[in-house]
């Protein structure tokens, strides 16, 4: 930059706007306007929380009607094209409009520019833009779901998407179309924020493992994304011309859509997932009140996930027909993908070791998260092994992994960052008795949904039937009633977070003792975040208040 | 009635023993990681659990050995997964060549099977048991999953082309067939059963089974029908490759490749015949897509594979080629001779 | 925003904070459109390799002469967008808004261009669904198998599917460079607060750089002879 560029103005930093005592941004103006209009980050984070709260709901309604379907294996209780359209739409509110926004937009959004030292956003009025643009793409979804619906199952395969279902396929597409930008604006504005908003002294490598993540995140849903808006384009052509991209009769090739599909959804799981190995760091380091065990191998093991993630996606198509050498290399590649996430669970573990826990509601959930994530990970261990997956692909197996990694992971991740962060969000604390009980029930409810669906998928239940031959039905009446008992779970913080608002006792800026920026400042934070611009000395997690001789 | 729930699938194929093998191999090691992984973090939980408010912790920030050692250990442990469970992948991937073919078509929302000898069955497959079984299968509509548990094996059925999988039945039985790809409102009713019997017991079923003549016959009868014979004949007026003996074989192209003369190139080459051209050859034939069903195809399929030399059908000196067929034959190819019947102008209104 | 059009944004220390970020937050945006047309340029490899003839066919029959002169103009866009940012560095209103109206006119002409074509490929019945004879294809001449219509349809389909996305971004260029003009007349843009033209510069730069890729790939797949020179 050439000096004449920044003449008339002064290089060093401006001084922050002054704040009256207790003013913060949630009581710093009022009305509809104050909020739909705004710019800060946090403001935005809250809009956020409550359109994914909502849709959460939705997904989960949808949820709750197939499990009680399945309860007889005559499905009395809704006919099939019903049965079809629910899982269609408890997959894609699920997916597209809960668990990938959820962390990023919720509590990545609220504490990024916090845990960075910084104002806001790189790009505030674009944040702003991401939720609208959410939004609408949501309602159209939601609208098309729900005037009609859709049978194809949130994976859209060609050619049953492209040329033979008879319902709202496109509009769904739309919905999902528009909703894509709102992924990809958030992921560039968290990079962009990141490389050039940080505080003095916060160095990469002085970075909570919250960043990084969500750094990695960042990265995925940047590069993901546009991919899928190509094939959902390719798709809404080919359903409206006809024209031949994925019809067989026509020269196209049905399998090629799977591979475009698959290229953004399967690191797109990891866009669900990091966000909440990055919760679970912060969270395991604050009530273990201990540094994190091998940071930077945790940072190395984010980054390896975003560009291993990127090299799987034909491990969803091993049964496929595709040729026996791309199985093998996909097959390896996917076993390779699976280190990094070994290696997150032995250092947290490691994080535990001559540690102090305290086992608060987001410690419980926290410690949840890697259990359930463990089993996950363990089970697609057995799905990227070959042999194993000719048998389990497309049973209930399958349905059972990736509920342990998306729901047992990310939602209790999820959970995890929102009791963590929630006293920092709303300065309130919300009810220690009813929280603990929450985590209790919801994982004693998920085990008991999920586990049984491994038995059914290997003893062969196909994914999305909506009758089965009747010797399955005992798993499947355990399974439902799990699912009950998750749903109780759910329902339940929905009560207390509410509650914590009106009769919850303030919470004070930092009530769990934590390190990091953002607990620095008062709860909840004043507008501007925080009233001086910190200056960043030390690492993350600096909980250790003796030097030890284990220092290496 | 619990006595009635099963917990484990029947294992009644050679694949299902190789891959229940590898399946508790799994078990056992990620059972193993699991429990110690929980068993450290309960201890660690129970153990370090905070006592006072003020407690102190020791500034542990890593060990690079330790690091490294569970970062390459998982390697190799993966590493012997993935070649056991490759090693599985490929033994289901090649049949053996004694495998008895039998073709599978699915369509919303059933499957239609097609015996060697001419049987069909709708959701239903017989098969004797110790009989390798290639199955060759393909969709006339969306994609459809051929599996069955037992066998602890399954292939995405596709269209417009053929897929292959083969299984040897260990245990006599009936085992479950589901369509396991989503494939629209009837997919879970798109299952079948099948029966594994003794050989003799498969004998006597396929005795009982009404089949006008093997499938290779059937194919035959289309061969005349669709007046494939008056090309490709064995003499000399053949404006047409012979096809005896073809199967397998490797075919030179008209632009220089060549070609195993496998499934899929047969189905193609009566679907698109201008698509790859035997060298030698004009492409004059015209396209049978839109005419030859899946069913059928596979028959002409059949027959095809089943022509040894010598045995191509002798030409009907009355039938007509087929609508489009070429009235001049190009040069290159023999000549025809005057005796080749009359063909009909390139009109659109007759059905040959 | 506040007065004097806020040159610093309340969240950035400095301004040299506020351009980096501004050209960072760009080039992001254009890796994301790296992978939108990688994405398809990926299809339409997968189906050139495998009806090599019939793209080949299809492809010599796209209008050469439009696709040429539409390089060259697109080309000199860039050119103009270039000097744009330069004259807004050195803080020359004139030459910068000449520039500005100049890189309009030329983009205006690459679509005008555009739309001409899709009129001739539509005279031409190159427009599958639409405007599309099966039959004339399978009579192609100087190609040596002979060809499938339904493959051609597939080449076509790519051809203006691709063309397309590339249009619209164009359009929404246009847009842009009109909001620059408005700008720019206002007086705004100032060597202290030139970000805006630097990063349409770059976006613009970068839709000519798309179309690099497609003439070659769309229209120099096939052969083409001097006849085929018309309008």
């Amino acid at each position: 930059m050439s000096s004449a560029i920044t003449t008339g103005f002064t290089p060093q930093a401006k001084a922050r706007p002054p704040r009256a005592p207790g003013e913060n941004y949630l009581n710093v103006a009022f009305g509809v306007k104050s909020w739909l209009l705004t710019t800060d980050h946090k403001r935005i984070a809250i809009l956020y929380l409550v359109t994914l709260t909502i849709l959460f709901f939705i997904g989960g309604a949808a949820a709750t009607v197939i499990r009680l379907n399945l309860m007889t294996p005559n499905g009395e209780l809704v006919p099939a094209d019903t049965y079809n359209k629910l899982f269609t739409a408890h997959g894609i509110i699920m997916v597209w409009f809960f668990l990938v926004p959820v962390v990023p937009t919720v509590l990545g959004n609220f504490l990024v520019p916090m845990m960075i030292g910084a104002r806001d956003l790189a790009f505030p009025k674009i944040n702003l833009l991401s939720w609208y643009v959410f939004t609408i793409g949501a309602i159209i979804t939601l609208w098309a779901l729900l005037a009609g619906g859709v049978d194809t199952g949130w994976t859209f395969y060609t050619p049953f998407s492209s040329k033979y279902a008879r319902t709202n396929v496109i509009p769904t597409m739309l919905g999902i179309f528009i909703s894509g930008f709102s992924s990809i604006m958030t992921g560039l504005n968290f990079i962009a924020t990141m490389h050039t908003m940080r505080a003095p002294g916060l160095t990469w490598w002085r970075m909570p493992l919250f960043l990084w993540a969500h750094y990695a995140v960042s990265v995925i849903q940047v590069l993901a994304t546009p991919v899928l808006a190509m094939a959902l384009i390719l798709v809404g052509v080919e359903r409206v011309w006809g024209v031949g991209i994925f019809d067989p009769e026509l020269g196209g090739d049905p399998v090629l859509f799977q591979h475009l599909f698959w290229f953004y959804s399967h690191p797109v799981v990891y866009i669900m997932l990091l966000p909440s190995m990055g919760i679970t760091s912060e969270v395991i380091t604050c009530f273990a009140r201990k540094p994190i065990f091998g940071y930077v191998f945790i940072v190395w093991s984010s980054i390896g996930i975003a560009v291993l993630g990127f090299l799987v996606w034909a491990h969803h198509m091993f049964v496929a027909g595709q040729s026996v050498y791309s199985a093998l290399i996909f097959s390896a590649l996917s076993y390779l993908v699976a280190v990094p996430s070994a290696i997150k669970v032995f250092n947290w573990t490691a994080t535990l070791y001559k540690s102090s826990i305290a086992f608060e509601t987001p410690m419980l959930f926290a410690m949840g998260f890697v259990a359930l994530f463990t089993m996950g990970g363990l089970t697609g261990l057995f799905l990227a092994c070959l042999g194993v997956d000719l048998h389990v692909h497309d049973t209930y197996f399958v349905i059972a992994h990736f509920h342990f990694i998306m729901v047992g992971g990310a939602v209790m991740g999820y959970m995890a960052g929102l009791h963590f962060w929630w006293p920092k969000m709303t300065g309130r604390m919300y009810s220690d008795f009813l929280s603990k009980l929450a985590a209790l029930i919801i994982f004693v409810g998920f085990i008991l949904t999920f586990l049984p669906q491994f038995v059914l998928g290997y003893l062969g239940m196909p994914r999305r039937y909506h009758v089965y031959p009747p010797e399955f039905q005992v798993l499947n009446v355990m399974s439902s009633a799990g699912a009950s008992i998750l749903a109780v779970g759910y329902v339940l913080p929905l009560f207390y977070m509410l509650w914590s608002l009106y009769a919850g006792k303030p919470s004070g800026p930092n009530p769990w003792n934590a390190t990091g920026l953002e607990w620095q400042t008062p709860s909840p934070p004043p507008p501007h975040n925080f009233d001086e611009t910190p200056i960043v000395t030390t690492g993350p997690y600096e909980y250790s208040m003796e030097e030890s001789a284990l220092v290496h | 009635m619990f006595a009635e729930v099963p917990l484990f699938p029947e294992q009644a194929s050679t694949t299902a023993q190789r891959v229940d093998a590898l399946f508790f191999f799994l078990c056992t090691v990620c059972g193993t990681m699991a429990v110690l992984i929980a068993a450290l973090v309960l201890y660690f939980a129970f153990k370090y659990h905070r006592r006072a408010e003020d407690e102190r912790t020791p500034r542990i920030l890593g060990n690079n050995r330790l690091e490294w050692f569970w970062t390459i250990t998982p390697l190799f442990v993966f590493l012997i997964m993935f070649l056991w469970g490759a090693s599985v992948y490929t033994s289901v991937a090649l049949p053996p060549p004694d495998a008895m073919e039998i073709f599978v078509v699915g369509k919303q929302w059933m499957w239609k099977i097609q015996h060697p000898s001419g049987q069909r069955e709708i959701n239903e497959l017989h098969i004797p048991v110790d009989q390798p079984i290639k199955l060759t299968l393909t969709s006339e509509d969306v994609i459809h999953n051929f599996s069955v548990p037992a066998f602890r094996t399954k292939i995405d059925v596709i269209p417009g082309r053929y897929v292959q999988i083969w299984f040897q039945p260990t245990k006599v039985g009936n085992y479950h067939l589901f369509c396991s790809q989503y494939c629209g409102t009837s997919h879970s009713n798109m299952v079948g059963t099948v029966i594994v019997m003794e050989r003799e017991e498969y004998r006597e079923w396929l005795a009982s089974q009404a089949a006008t003549g093997s499938l290779a016959d059937q194919g035959r009868q289309l061969f005349l029908k669709f007046q494939c014979i008056t090309c490709h004949s064995a003499d000399a007026a053949a404006r047409a490759p012979v096809l005896e003996g073809l199967y397998g074989r490797t075919v030179p192209l008209k632009d220089g490749r060549t070609v195993v003369a496998d499934d899929a190139y047969l189905r193609e080459s009566i679907l698109y015949p201008e698509a790859k051209v035997v060298q030698g050859w004009e492409p004059i034939m015209p396209t049978f897509k839109g005419q030859v069903e899946e069913e059928d195809l596979i028959k002409l399929l059949a027959f095809i594979k089943s022509l040894k030399p010598g045995q191509t059908p002798v030409r009907n000196e009355e039938a007509s080629p087929p609508l489009d067929a070429p009235k001049v034959p190009p040069g290159g190819n023999p000549k025809p001779r005057e005796s080749v019947p009359t063909y009909r102008p390139q009109g659109k209104s007759t059905q040959p | 925003m506040s007065t004097n059009h806020a040159v610093l944004a309340h969240h950035f220390e400095n301004l040299e904070q506020q351009r980096e970020t501004a050209t960072f937050g760009m080039w992001i945006f254009l890796a994301t459109e790296v992978l939108i047309f990688g994405a398809i340029f990926t299809c339409y490899a997968i189906y050139r390799l495998r009806y090599p003839l019939d793209f080949e066919a299809a492809s010599a029959r796209l209008n050469i002469l439009i696709g040429s002169i539409n390089t060259i103009v697109l080309l000199s866009s860039s050119l103009t967008m270039a000097l744009s940012v330069h004259a807004t560095r050195v803080g020359r209103q004139q030459m910068l808004l000449t520039c500005l109206l100049l890189t309009i006119l030329l983009g205006g002409t690459f679509l005008g261009f555009k739309v001409v074509e899709y009129y001739e490929d539509y005279k031409e019945k190159l427009v599958p669904v639409l405007a599309f004879d099966p039959d004339e294809w399978t009579k192609v001449e100087g190609v040596e198998a002979p060809i499938q219509p339904q493959h051609v349809q597939l080449m076509l389909v790519f051809y203006y599917i691709m063309t397309g996305l590339h249009a619209a971004h164009m359009i929404v260029g246009m847009g842009l460079l009109i909001w620059l003009v408005i700008e720019a007349r206002r007086g705004w843009l100032t060597p202290v607060r030139y970000m805006p033209v630097e990063i349409v510069g770059l976006y613009w730069h970068f839709v000519d750089i798309v179309w690099i890729f497609l003439l070659p790939l769309l229209y120099l797949t096939g052969t083409h002879h001097p006849t085929d020179l018309h309008f």
